[in-house]
């Protein structure tokens, strides 16, 4: 039973990571910078949005109390959200976007890896099918971060801008409780090279703050949700 | 810099042993951006194994002015479609 409970909470955690960033994403579709990247963020958003499907179904499946993904994720509030405060963070302009995607998808990445290699073979089968998809998620972000960071006066002052934002929601991610301390090394080493190649520092070391994981989330949170939940809190049971 | 990035023409191969076959066309930075746009674009729906990306500069377009000149005289070269010539009864592949 405890095992059990430890699975649900693992499968609740990785759900509502990619299902947070998804919706985050969705807000771009119709006001990025371009039509190309409207598609490439979109794009990113329904990979996520999967993701978070998947694991949130799996997640209710554990739990065995009749709850699917759809339960899960528009009828539960937003202390009973166990997202990583990163995911949560505004869109920002389209550099802040970038510097969260790229902080965040090159975690992702790694730790769908180790997932990908899971005991549980439902898991692991979500997390090979995700491998994929993270790969360009992380890829198409850390090529964004060159590009602005080596980029213009302008957008090198808004790529420094959005890292700052973003970075002190870092040290979450491996948290030796809910987190994956093992991959840091590796993470920091992936994160280096284009931040390097773009001409940027590092953000400053600061305070990491914490707390997504136990519920306690940004006011940021409360206001996606009220969006994303909305309808189906107002019409239960509506379909298309 | 110009406001708009530069157009890049899209091909795509839909599978081993067809060619590259243009699809449209995407904007971007550079060749880089350009594949991931194009796959972005074109090949959401399982379309394709391989993208080509060229920048449109690079291609030089017959004139539609010159079509005439160009084209029409292929209009009454029948014999060159094969199935112009009818084929003797006794040859039984070809």
């Amino acid at each position: 039973m405890a095992e059990e409970n430890v699975l649900f909470h693992h499968a609740l955690r990785l759900g509502d990571d990619a299902l947070i960033l998804g919706q985050r994403l969705s807000k771009w579709c119709g006001h990025a910078p371009m039509l190309e990247i409207d598609l490439a963020l979109a794009n990113i958003a329904l990979d996520l949005l999967g993701q978070g499907t998947l694991f949130l179904g799996l997640a209710g499946e554990i739990e065995g109390r009749g709850r699917d993904a759809d339960a899960l994720a528009f009828h539960r509030d937003v202390l009973d959200f166990r997202n990583c405060l990163l995911v949560e963070q505004p869109n920002g302009d389209f550099a802040q976007t970038m510097a969260r995607q790229f902080l965040f998808s090159n975690w992702h990445e790694l730790l769908m890896r180790e997932i990908a290699a899971a005991p549980d073979a439902r898991l692991s089968a979500i997390g090979q099918k995700a491998v994929k998809e993270i790969t360009y998620h992380a890829r198409f972000a850390s090529e964004w971060v060159v590009r602005l960071g080596d980029g213009t006066e302008e957008s090198r002052t808004r790529m420094i801008a959005g890292l700052e934002w973003m970075w002190r929601f870092v040290d979450e991610l491996f948290d030796a409780k809910d987190g994956a301390p093992s991959l840091r090394a590796e993470w920091d080493a992936r994160i280096a090279r284009p931040l390097r190649e773009a001409g940027l520092e590092l953000p400053k070391p600061r305070r990491g703050i914490l707390g997504g994981r136990v519920g306690h989330h940004s006011e940021h949170l409360g206001h996606l949700l009220c969006e994303m939940q909305f309808l189906p809190r107002t019409y239960p049971g509506a379909v298309w | 810099m110009s406001k708009e990035w530069p157009l890049w023409e899209v091909f795509v191969r839909a599978k081993n042993g067809l060619s590259h076959r243009h699809v449209g066309s995407v904007h971007a930075a550079d060749a880089k951006m350009a594949i991931e746009a194009a796959r972005d674009t074109y090949t959401r729906r399982m379309e394709g194994i391989s993208l080509w990306v060229v920048p449109s500069a690079s291609i030089t377009a017959s004139d539609p002015g010159e079509a005439e000149a160009l084209f029409a005289p292929a209009a009454d070269k029948v014999y060159r479609h094969p199935t112009f010539y009818t084929i003797p009864e006794h040859i039984k592949n070809i």
